[in-house]
């Protein structure tokens, strides 16, 4: 599966697509493959405080629990709860499957994130 | 799961079988394991599910084998083991326990009994040597019998679902519908010499096939061939893992291990009460007459959440037990588990809390086992 180009991309396997100040975070093709069959996905409530690389929610397959890293420090404003009763669709279409939306608190921190040819290398 | 373990990492005869298909790999007892293969069809999910709808082919060769024989093998056997083997027919099979003095269990096991003064176990992949050592020691006083490691004799390949019996058949001239559960034959799969077992670790109907190791290979892909039509899948020890449980099978390192006892376990079919002393009679008895104070119990998930093995029981603020397996079923689609509790909280339908990393979940006691086939 292809990194899409337009993202931003976490040496923890998280992936943020930016608009304007905010940005839709979820987890990587790699990092669904890693962990296999997701069973629940815990997220945070609108409105939570987020701090770059801090824990923002976990996510679990049949086998293991993994922590979800904040790929930028900001503000929750929204929540993906259809994951919630659909958790398998981080498998089917990772890329797709955003989490949460962060409102930004420095829109510059994102300029540090990987981009998709290097979180390629990355994952090689 | 088992340690972690400095020395390289063993290989089953099927190993480069796995690797070449793509399968992940773990760590699993101090062996190199598949714990799910690639591919549209892999993953634990689908082959949890295959196994309870089709069937499912599995490597368990790590799994250790240790032969007893000679004239006394019968009084070694029942020495060290805690169900009666002197119920055993020649060609038949039971579960029983490897204990301490104290009832605990040193390990789980099978005990095949092959000859009237030849038994075969089958232990645990992580304690072999463990195992081993204990067994050489603790039949000395029995008399003329000897333990052997052969499991270094054997590869041993599980086939397990509603199929397994129509994809096997043709394999093998065994009579397949005329074994029963818990008893095997020697015969051939795949014109391959084998010994097969009506036995499994998964909740369903099925057979576990022993083979010589150089010949696993052509055996594993017989099956597989033989069974692509009716949709039988490799299943790596995710699958097995999810599968046991929802059977509501123990597994030693998790639910059972020297610190619990038979009784503790809710195991005591497995104690052979009218035999003669046995190591860990004694506690056991004893544990009997006085009752036991905690006990495994199996309860499902109230709340959003899966509790995981080492999570902590609360009843109110109080900690009262641990989690000893648990996880998300594909079959049931249920978060399951079994935990040890303070025995007067285990009445049917009782709740507790489990602590999941630091947010107490609500729980609910259920018989087990969790899943019952359909006969």
């Amino acid at each position: 599966m292809a990194y899409p180009a337009g993202f931003k991309y976490t040496k923890d396997h998280e992936w943020i697509e930016l608009s304007g100040d905010k940005g839709k975070v979820g987890i990587t093709d790699y990092a669904q493959q890693q962990l296999g069959d997701v069973v629940y996905v815990e997220l945070p409530e609108i409105g939570a405080k987020l701090k770059q690389g801090q824990s923002f929610g976990t996510i679990e397959s049949v086998k293991a629990v993994s922590e979800l890293y904040a790929p930028v420090t900001g503000e929750v404003v929204e929540v993906n709860s259809a994951l919630k009763d659909k958790p398998e669709t981080v498998n089917a279409d990772p890329h797709a499957s955003w989490m949460i939306v962060v409102k930004l608190t420095n829109p510059g921190e994102a300029g540090a994130l990987l981009d998709a040819t290097q979180y390629q290398d990355l994952v090689k | 799961m088992e340690q972690a373990t400095e020395a390289p990492l063993k290989k089953t005869p099927l190993n480069a079988r796995h690797r070449a298909s793509g399968a992940k790999m773990v760590p699993f007892g101090g062996w190199d394991m598949p714990v799910e293969y690639a591919g549209a069809a892999g993953g634990v999910v689908q082959e949890h599910m295959a196994v309870r709808t089709r069937a499912g082919l599995f490597d368990v060769s790590h799994m250790g084998e240790i032969e007893i024989a000679g004239t006394d093998a019968l009084a070694a056997v029942q020495r060290i083991s805690s169900n009666d083997a002197s119920k055993l027919q020649p060609g038949q099979a039971q579960y029983s326990g490897l204990l301490s003095p104290r009832g605990t269990f040193v390990d789980d096991l099978l005990v095949y009994k092959l000859a009237p003064s030849h038994f075969l176990l089958v232990v645990n992949a992580g304690n072999i040597a463990k195992d081993y050592a204990w067994i050489a020691d603790a039949i000395k006083p029995a008399g003329d019998a000897v333990a052997v490691d052969a499991s270094a004799r054997y590869a041993l390949l599980a086939l397990q679902g509603p199929e397994a019996i129509n994809v096997l058949q043709p394999l093998t001239g065994v009579d397949l519908a005329g074994m029963k559960y818990y008893w095997f034959a020697h015969g051939e799969v795949a014109n391959v010499r084998a010994t097969v077992s009506r036995t499994g670790y998964t909740g369903e109907d099925g057979f576990e096939i022993f083979v010589p190791p150089q010949s696993a290979d052509r055996v594993w892909q017989a099956i597989l061939e033989a069974g692509r039509a009716a949709g039988v899948i490799p299943c790596g020890l995710g699958a097995r893992d999810t599968l046991r449980l929802e059977a509501s099978m123990r597994l030693h390192g998790n639910d059972i291990d020297e610190t619990t006892t038979v009784l503790e376990a809710d195991l005591s079919w497995i104690v052979g009460w009218k035999k003669d002393d046995f190591i860990g009679a004694a506690a056991l008895r004893e544990q009997k007459a006085n009752g036991v104070r905690r006990k495994i119990v199996g309860f499902e998930m109230l709340d959003r959440g899966i509790a995981r093995h080492g999570y902590d029981a609360y009843i109110g603020a109080e900690k009262a037990g641990v989690v000893t397996s648990g996880t998300q079923t594909p079959y049931l689609k249920k978060a399951i588990g079994m935990a040890y509790l303070p025995v007067e909280q285990t009445a049917a339908g009782a709740e507790f809390d489990v602590d999941i990393r630091g947010r107490r979940s609500r729980a609910r006691l259920v018989p087990m086992p969790f899943y019952k086939r359909q006969k």
